[in-house]
């Protein structure tokens, strides 16, 4: 293999990979630019949402068959059911502590991880769970290039989630409320918003993109694990923050730059240049974690984030 | 007939009273102004109107409506709106999206609507922008529409934020100070709108206004609130010639011989 064709195979896996983070990651950035919590179990809505899109098409595959086709509609299922989730977490955990100090509400998205972790531990007992789809392994050679039917369609539903996102965000009544409560809460009250609802329709939103992710990971993948979302979680959080924590096109650029440098910093071989040294993909996540560190430090706003300015 | 009606408000906080058995009320079709010393508590009165502060006795009623025990954002689509000393605009919104807000509680479109994008939200969507494109047409912003609301200069801004008022389609506007900050030239447009906004858009409008030029000029009627009592209330000439009035703005005798 040259290095153009490494270059280019792993341009196509970080393109995968950050579709993944870029999808969890605007969950994270849209609940903390509207109730300026850092959801930490947003993680863990995606594993759920995996295991619910699971059981959809475990019931549904007989009609519908387990291809692309039973794994959409098992995915939106999924995402109906995690995006009620989400409201009911918000509703229960989150909005009794609203109020309270910001490490109060935090250590609660601690608790609501937990309890979501343990309780798909003890449904599954710790193992691995086989997401028994069909999906073929058909794809199209360019060159030495191999692109997978199943990356092509991941990317694509990925990629319109996000517009359908973008342009209710933009382009509508409802997603301009949601920016208006996410700048000055009471201010949007004076204008006939009801803020609460508002909050529910991003927790909604949120959680069913992560679960949209999680029904196509474990497609993707072929398997499920109670564990599985505490990673991802930290990277989208990773994400958002490399966007502009707050910033929904921040978190589509941050995901899909924390799964290109993923992808190609795992090819680093210094070995030619006489250096002993070569990082293998178990460095990938010392990879994205420096970064998180880094822009913390460097830009605490992110590339997209702008500052907040406290005016009397 | 008056059109807003605050009935023995009383309102504490951590044992402080800051109204005391208010009665208020804004007749229909003026333009009210209620004044008084800083701190008397009209900032507080504004709140309880709006819903933001319950008032732990009295009633509040706009044309007939209790509205003590509604929700703030019930309060606006009632029909009451109100701008605030400090203009507050939305970051990141432009000029038109943040008059286009004003119109939330007046929306019937649904989430599933908006997200599907259903021939009745592009409808809706076009009629929301109709109108707030009139109400900044009205308070007389025809350009810049597309520019980021907070970087329009001062005068401008608040303009938008009473466009934005507008746009919830009030029967009441409350204006915290309008007049604070402007040139003498934005005084007299801000008094000419004002004047318009009642008698083009049948809109009632209260002002708190330290200006008092202004408010002699504006005001049909003057309410005077001072450390939360209602000391006054009458036609601008009975308000300036009160004694009461007098001393609750200059003070006692007895202290002015101190000068």
């Amino acid at each position: 293999m040259t290095i153009f064709d490494i270059f280019t195979n792993q341009l196509l896996n970080g393109i995968v990979l950050g579709s993944f983070y870029a999808l969890v990651a605007l969950g994270y950035t849209m609940v903390f630019g509207v109730v300026k919590l850092l959801n930490f179990a947003h993680g863990e809505l995606y594993m759920v949402g995996g295991f619910a899109g699971f059981l959809v098409l475990s019931f549904l595959a007989p009609f519908i068959g387990a291809g692309w086709f039973g794994v959409a509609v098992s995915m939106v299922f999924a995402m109906i059911a995690i995006g009620f989730l989400g409201v009911v977490i918000e509703r229960v955990a989150y909005a009794p502590m609203l109020s309270a100090p910001r490490l109060s509400i935090l250590i609660t998205a601690l608790a609501v991880s937990l309890v979501l972790q343990n309780g798909m531990l003890a449904l599954t007992k710790g193992q691995y769970v086989p997401f028994g789809s069909a999906l073929g392994f058909g794809g199209i050679n360019l060159g030495k290039l191999f692109i997978s039917y199943n990356q092509m369609i991941l990317v694509s539903v990925a990629a319109l989630l996000m517009l359908a996102l973008e342009m209710f965000v933009s382009r509508t009544q409802y997603g301009r409320a949601m920016r208006a409560v996410a700048v000055d809460k009471d201010m949007s009250r004076l204008m006939g918003i009801n803020v609460n609802a508002v909050i529910a329709v991003t927790f909604f939103l949120g959680s069913a993109l992560a679960a949209a992710a999680g029904t196509m990971a474990g497609a993707f993948y072929g398997s499920l694990w109670y564990f599985m979302g505490f990673l991802i979680g930290l990277k989208a959080f990773t994400a958002a923050v490399i966007g502009g924590i707050g910033s929904i096109p921040g978190a589509m650029l941050g995901g899909l730059i924390l799964g290109l440098l993923e992808s190609f910093a795992t090819q680093l071989d210094l070995r030619g240049m006489g250096i002993p040294f070569k990082v293998g993909s178990e460095w990938k996540d010392v990879f994205s974690f420096s970064v998180l560190i880094l822009i913390l430090v460097f830009k605490p706003t992110g590339l997209l984030g702008k500052s907040e300015q406290e005016r009397m | 007939m008056s059109l807003l009606d605050l009935k023995n408000v009383s309102l504490s906080f951590a044992g402080s009273r800051v109204l005391d058995n208010v009665d208020f009320s804004v007749p229909a079709g003026k333009i009210v102004s209620l004044i008084g010393p800083n701190g008397a508590g009209k900032t507080s009165l504004f709140n309880c109107i709006t819903g933001f502060y319950k008032p732990q006795q009295g009633s509040i009623s706009l044309a007939g409506t209790e509205t003590v025990k509604l929700k703030p954002h019930q309060v606006t689509r009632l029909g009451i709106a109100r701008t605030f000393q400090n203009v507050r605009l939305f970051r990141e919104m432009s000029v038109l999206e943040n008059v286009m807000s004003g119109q939330h509680g007046r929306t019937s479109a649904g989430v599933v609507d908006a997200i599907l994008r259903l021939p009745r939200q592009r409808r809706e969507e076009a009629a929301i922008r109709g109108v707030a494109e009139e109400c900044l047409t009205f308070v007389g912003i025809t350009e810049g529409w597309g520019r980021e609301a907070t970087t329009l200069p001062y005068g401008w801004q608040r303009r938008v934020e009473i466009a934005r008022a507008l746009a919830t389609k009030p029967r009441l506007l409350l204006l915290d100070e309008p007049a604070a900050g402007l040139t003498s030239g934005e005084k007299e447009e801000l008094i000419d709108l004002i004047r318009r906004i009642r008698t083009e858009r049948d809109v009632c409008v209260l002002l708190i206004e330290h200006d008092t030029g202004l408010v002699m000029r504006l005001s049909e009627r003057i309410s005077v609130l001072d450390h939360g009592v209602m000391i006054a209330e009458g036609t601008p000439k009975e308000i300036q010639s009160n004694p009461k009035v007098i001393e609750a703005y200059l003070g006692v005798e007895e202290d002015s011989l101190d000068l």
